[in-house]
């Protein structure tokens, strides 16, 4: 803990060396003999896909993971970091991907938490306060002290975030996964932020595996693969291209570009959604009258800021909240007051939170792909299992969903995101339902398997499968969806054909901003 | 001779409800404390047998209540220290270990009792004090403030604690513990030693509960004397919603009833007396249901907290 006042009392980070950082985890290396170098007053990117080792060899810098072999220099000194409170000590600040902030405390009290305060035992919120008006104004990072983080947007809690880095006097700011949440405009807000950080002579650690910021914003990139680092490079003079393949390792094909097709006048209605009203978990008004439409043989994509109702209309879609008003209709078939219809009659469902809601991590790959239907024949016989029926539909699901396990009985916790989404996809997409609902269907997933997920949603729009794409990645929803609806605050802000949208148009909607009913 | 018949009758029926007050006071304010950095302590009652036993013991032995009062404090700090051991450090699910520490509590105290007093027998506990002024309030005075010296404490206790959860540095990192210590961590709040803190605290002021029933209340000690009020302590946080001042009001209601009860009892009012004993239990389900819905409850509360892991 470090004492009042805070501005700027760490001495400077010049010079950060991660020198070979090896973490074993029971079965895997996560980080194998890891160098890294990052001045102050460059912002370095860190890229890799999801288990190359990005958050693991952060969790060590920051303290909340001991490596098993290797040292970490700050300004030519070898240091020890045993805890989060000595990395904060050295001027380390680390905005986590998802926030470390206390939702029943204020944004004050959160900033001011595990700090001492002027006043010994008694908090001193007030100068707390005041100080991060004065670094908020400094920043351009407007957020009330006062209000409690629940009532804040996701993009307000980020800024909140950052104020707590400055407030302890981060000389070395590591960003996981900064932009995955917010809106485009919020992007570029945060990118001249960090720049300035850049021109004070910080340094910044900037993870992504969004490429195209990664070009945009850094000075030079690490990759990571595998948990070895391939290599530092100079950002300029990368291409895209170049950096996907540093970090898969081979040729990626780029699946997205090739997906775009031509919006030929989709087939009849498929799935209709009529003033439809919902309450969220807290029963507050998530959604307000949503009105829409999907088409059999049409992506619609579903654009937004996470927590705008997406998840609670895809809910209602699946039939596993209720309405408060409206009507849902299935190929012109009122089914609204019968939500457990709404499966059979074709309706699939890829949650968002794919390890609570969408599989049982306990049970085999085999067992989750029968989850839905394991009572009826051919994999039921009364009340047994038919174990052989079972194990031969198996086979051949993991076989056509190229789902990378060593068989049907390995517990599905031990595969890896990718292939813990592709069972749920080979489980909704082999009752070739007439309409799916995929919510963040790539989140979490590598870029391999993301491209598999893509395929695989393109080939059921050819057999006329009517798709309702959610996602906060914007680039996804620009690659697949016909057509483009944006959610903001439980309303439909607009729907555009995807030649109309574009990401300035799609941020200023997803914002509030702007509002355009057609 | 009708008026100030009732009015005597109101005096005493709240002269008892502040009596009966205190030992749940003492349980469940230290239960608060504990559940606001999210360990849930079950086991209140077994603790406050413990604490009971011990100033019961010391003061029989040695006649000084001061002793008393910190053989209780000591000996339930001891078990909070255990229940932490458990529940902290070795991440037992907490609705379990906290039944093995009551019945620790009850089995310990019982034996104990019987190996060394053996008998029923009364001590000189903490006398009737009464505040000089005060007191002399008509009505009011003699039922708030002719009372023994834990009374008082027990209700100081209420600003204290409140003080503590909200004003204080260590009051936000309890609060901070108990709702997200994942996030406490990353900002260097040690959450496990906060949480020994809070558990250790809570265990000592049940013990407190325990020994105010044993040397101020009734002034005697018998196996299994709190007969429940322990689990009660624990339901009337979640009654109160996790703030000081709302468990003491659910305390007070739940007492009022109490004395009622014991007063209907009295008076002999043709109600069976195993009925009206019923009747603050049948009260406490009926509150709980009806409370509003866990607001306010510690997110965390029951999850322990191993570093790195979400």
């Amino acid at each position: 803990m470090q004492a009042f006042p805070p501005q700027r009392t760490t001495s400077t980070i010049t010079s950060l060396e991660l020198r070979g950082i090896t973490k074993r985890f029971p079965g895997v290396i996560a980080n194998d003999k890891v160098n890294l170098s990052v001045h102050g007053g460059e912002i370095h990117a860190l890229l890799g896909e999801n288990g190359a080792g990005k958050s693991t060899l952060m969790k060590i810098l920051y303290g909340l993971y001991q490596p098993d072999a290797g040292e970490v220099r700050i300004n030519e000194q070898p240091v020890t970091i045993s805890s989060p409170q000595d990395a904060i000590a050295r001027g380390i600040g680390m905005i986590h991907q998802h926030f470390m902030l206390v939702p029943s405390l204020t944004v004050a009290e959160n900033i001011a938490l595990g700090l001492r305060s002027s006043r010994g035992l008694r908090l001193d919120l007030d100068r707390v306060s005041a100080e991060v008006q004065r670094l908020a104004e400094l920043y351009g990072l407007r957020v009330d002290p006062k209000a409690y983080i629940w009532q804040l947007s996701v993009g307000e809690q980020q800024r909140v975030e950052i104020l707590k880095a400055l407030y302890r006097g981060a000389e070395l700011l590591v960003l996981d996964e900064p932009t995955a949440v917010i809106t485009p405009q919020e992007v570029d807000d945060l990118f001249a932020m960090l720049r300035q950080m850049r021109a004070e002579g910080r340094a910044l650690i900037f993870i992504s595996h969004k490429l195209r910021e990664v070009i945009a914003l850094s000075d030079r990139v690490s990759v990571l693969r595998d948990g070895r680092l391939v290599g530092t490079f100079a950002t300029a003079g990368k291409s895209r291209s170049d950096l996907a393949r540093l970090m898969v390792g081979r040729e990626v094909i780029a699946a997205r570009a090739d997906t775009k097709h031509p919006s030929e006048g989709a087939g009849s209605i498929a799935l209709e959604l009529q003033d439809i009203s919902a309450q969220s978990d807290r029963n507050t008004p998530a959604l307000h009258g949503v009105t829409l439409q999907v088409r059999a043989g049409e992506i619609l994509g579903l654009a937004g800021v996470s927590g705008n109702g997406q998840r609670e209309l895809a809910e209602v879609i699946a039939g596993l909240r209720p309405t408060s008003a409206g009507t849902i209709k299935l190929a012109g078939k009122d089914l609204t007051g019968n939500p457990a219809e709404r499966a059979n009659a074709g309706i699939s469902y890829i949650p968002e939170e794919r390890m609570r809601d969408g599989t049982v991590l306990e049970f085999s790959v085999a067992e989750n792909l029968i989850l839905r239907n394991h009572t009826e024949a051919p994999f039921a016989r009364g009340p047994l299992l038919n174990r052989s029926a079972v194990d031969r539909a198996c086979r051949d699901l993991i076989q056509r969903f190229q789902i990378k396990t060593p068989g049907p009985h390995t517990p599905l916790k031990s595969l890896s995101g990718g292939n813990i989404q592709k069972v749920i996809m080979a489980r909704e997409l082999s009752r070739e339902p007439a309409v799916l609902v995929a919510a963040q269907p790539t989140r979490g997933v590598d870029i391999g398997a993301t491209a598999a997920i893509h395929q695989l949603l393109i080939e059921l729009r050819r057999r006329g499968g009517a798709i309702l794409l959610i996602s906060e990645d914007l680039d996804e929803i620009l690659a697949l969806a016909d057509r483009i609806a944006v959610i903001h605050a439980g309303n439909i802000a607009a729907i555009l054909p995807h030649t109309e949208a574009t990401p300035e148009r799609l941020g200023l909607l997803m914002a509030g901003v702007a509002s355009e009913v057609t | 001779m009708e008026q100030l018949f009732t009015l005597t009758t109101l005096t005493g029926i709240l002269h008892s409800t502040i009596r009966l007050a205190t030992p749940y006071l003492f349980a469940s304010l230290g239960e608060t404390i504990s559940q606001r950095s999210g360990v849930l302590n079950l086991g209140v009652e077994g603790q406050m047998l413990m604490g009971a036993f011990a100033a019961f013991f010391v003061v029989v032995t040695t006649g000084s209540l001061l002793g008393g009062v910190v053989a209780a404090i000591f000996v339930g700090a001891l078990l909070g220290l255990l229940m932490a051991l458990v529940s902290v450090s070795f991440r037992a699910e907490q609705g379990i270990s906290g039944i093995g520490m009551y019945l620790l509590g009850l089995g310990l105290s019982s034996l104990l009792f019987r190996l060394t007093l053996g008998s029923v027998q009364s001590v000189r506990g903490f006398a009737e004090l009464a505040l000089p002024g005060l007191s002399s309030i008509p009505v009011l005075g003699p039922a708030l403030f002719k009372h023994s010296l834990l009374v008082y404490v027990a209700f100081a206790l209420v600003p204290m604690v409140a003080y503590l959860l909200n004003r204080t540095t260590w009051g936000l990192n309890i609060r901070a513990v108990g709702d997200n210590p994942q996030a406490a961590d990353t900002l260097g709040v040690p959450v496990i030693a906060i949480r020994y803190a809070t558990v250790t605290v809570g265990g000592a002021m049940a013990a407190m509960g325990g020994a105010s029933l044993s040397i101020s209340a009734v002034n005697i000690f018998q196996e299994n004397m709190t007969g429940g009020i322990g689990f009660i302590a624990v339901a009337l946080v979640y009654f109160g919603g996790w703030r000081p001042v709302g468990v003491m009001l659910g305390i007070l209601l739940f007492s009022l009833v109490s004395a009622l009860q014991i007063w209907l009892q009295l008076v002999g009012i043709g109600i069976p007396s195993d009925l009206a004993v019923m009747l603050p239990y049948i009260l406490t389900i009926i509150a709980l249901a009806l409370a509003p819905r866990r607001t306010g409850q510690p997110a965390a509360l029951t999850r322990p907290f191993n570093r790195g892991m979400a």
